[in-house]
């Protein structure tokens, strides 16, 4: 099944939750698509708790609660929001309109397209080791998405994070599994952390301090993990190694749809916020222009003049009459509906 | 002030140093690969570099927050560090660095 809409934003951080804003007060729909679970992107991501000191009349916002209140304010134009999944390719239609899929096989049909993608889309940080990628997906697991597969294996779990703790606590139930975290302390929940300790103690958790050092294919199916705490080496025979060293940032499949780009940044002109292709734009820290600032507040400014273009392609009959919120009874009853 | 970093094909460069700027900064600034994703606020670890040990007493010892992040960095060694939680100083002039991997 297609959906239909009239733009589709790339990416839900604060510039892709705004754009949504301003296309709606121009009574364009949207559909926003990011690939982590939730909305906000590195600001709910990255550093939910840290201050920003440069929002326009907000002294001190944290991440968390500048994305509470973008989404707040979006609400009223009722966007659709399409989670854990990233945009692979984009197609042009002969209507001039674009068909956008995504990793979990959904497709929008759309007038424009809206890049805010900021640094790209999270993934899971690799282990940088290079001759190891013939490993990954089936000894290495960077994200479990099929429990079952590893039943009644050996697990090598790495990592000190909310992730690393709670798959360890969860997968003991139906594998032998070994933490290792390269210090006594961890950044996860307290809870999950004297969870694992109690495991530990019922022999249910193989706990131990180290780093990866090297990881050889043994050719049976399994792997052998060296490692290492301070000068002490071991090596381990495991049937999955699942290393959680938190997400990082990729331009992903953006790179591949013809844009042209300026370092991994997109270019664009600084009147439509356009790229060098026709009804696709870029907001935000993805894009670049002389005397670009990567600041939020730049790529505010970047999604209202977006808007009264997109309003172009979206509806090329209509007038775009440019109006005040403070003024126009219209937008007021859109704004405060509920 | 000399700041002099071997990259992570071994390579020696010496940049020029600014007692107003963090480590991180100065990495990135002369293009070199340095990912530094957050843009400084200690929530990323992608500005790991190890400090020569003669220079590890003459910097500001690491943070809690400091601590934590590097849980999510690669082959954490002693001299591990955070570049953009690195304030230069004339202190440092003569730092001598090297890029963990990435």
């Amino acid at each position: 099944m297609i959906e239909k809409t009239d733009v589709v934003i790339i990416g839900a951080g604060p510039v892709g939750l705004f754009a949504i804003f301003e296309l709606g007060l121009l009574n364009i729909s949207c559909h926003v698509i990011d690939n982590l679970n939730k909305l906000g992107g590195q600001c709910a991501e990255l550093y939910p708790e840290k201050p920003i000191y440069d929002i326009p009349s907000r002294v001190s916002i944290s991440g968390q609660e500048l994305i509470d209140d973008l989404l707040a304010q979006a609400k009223p134009f009722r966007p659709v929001y399409h989670l854990s999944q990233q945009v692979d390719k984009i197609e042009k239609l002969d209507s001039n309109e674009w068909l956008v899929k995504t990793s979990v096989n959904k497709t929008i049909q759309a007038k424009c397209i809206v890049i805010a993608a900021g640094a790209g889309s999270f993934v899971p940080r690799k282990i940088p080791f290079k001759d190891i990628k013939h490993l990954e997906e089936k000894n290495i697991i960077y994200a479990v998405r099929n429990k079952s597969i590893l039943e009644e294996k050996d697990l090598l779990i790495v990592g000190g994070g909310d992730s690393a703790l709670d798959w360890t606590n969860e997968l003991s139930k139906i594998a032998n599994v070994t933490l290792m975290h390269r210090r006594k302390e961890f950044k996860a929940a307290p809870d999950s952390v004297s969870k694992m300790h109690e495991l530990e103690k019922d022999k249910k958790v193989n706990f131990l301090l180290g780093q990866i050092q090297n990881i050889e294919d043994l050719n049976n199916g399994k792997i052998k993990v060296f490692t290492k705490n301070n000068e002490e080496t071991t090596n381990f025979e495991v049937d999955y190694l699942l290393p959680f060293f938190g997400l990082k940032m990729e331009l992903g499949p953006i790179a591949n749809w013809g844009l042209n780009l300026d370092r991994n940044l997109l270019k664009v002109d600084t009147e439509k916020f356009e790229t060098s292709v026709p009804s696709i734009f870029a907001i935000g820290d993805i894009n670049t222009y002389p005397g670009k600032l990567k600041l939020i507040l730049s790529g505010f400014h970047e999604a209202a003049l977006m808007a009264q273009e997109c309003f172009k392609y979206c509806f090329p009959d209509k007038k775009n009459i440019f109006r005040y919120t403070t003024s126009s009874k219209e937008l007021q009853k859109k704004l405060t509906s509920t | 002030m000399k700041i002099t970093i071997t990259d992570r094909d071994g390579n020696k460069q010496i940049l020029e140093g600014d007692s107003n700027s963090t480590l991180m900064e100065i990495i990135r600034d002369e293009g070199i690969d340095i990912e530094a994703a957050c843009g400084g606020c200690c929530a990323c670890a992608t500005c790991h570099v190890y400090v020569d040990n003669k220079w590890l007493n003459k910097i500001d010892p690491k943070d809690d927050d400091e601590e934590s992040m590097l849980d999510q960095a690669f082959d954490v060694r002693i001299n591990s560090r955070l570049s953009c939680q690195i304030n230069l100083s004339d202190e440092l002039d003569g730092l001598e660095l090297e890029l963990a991997p990435e």
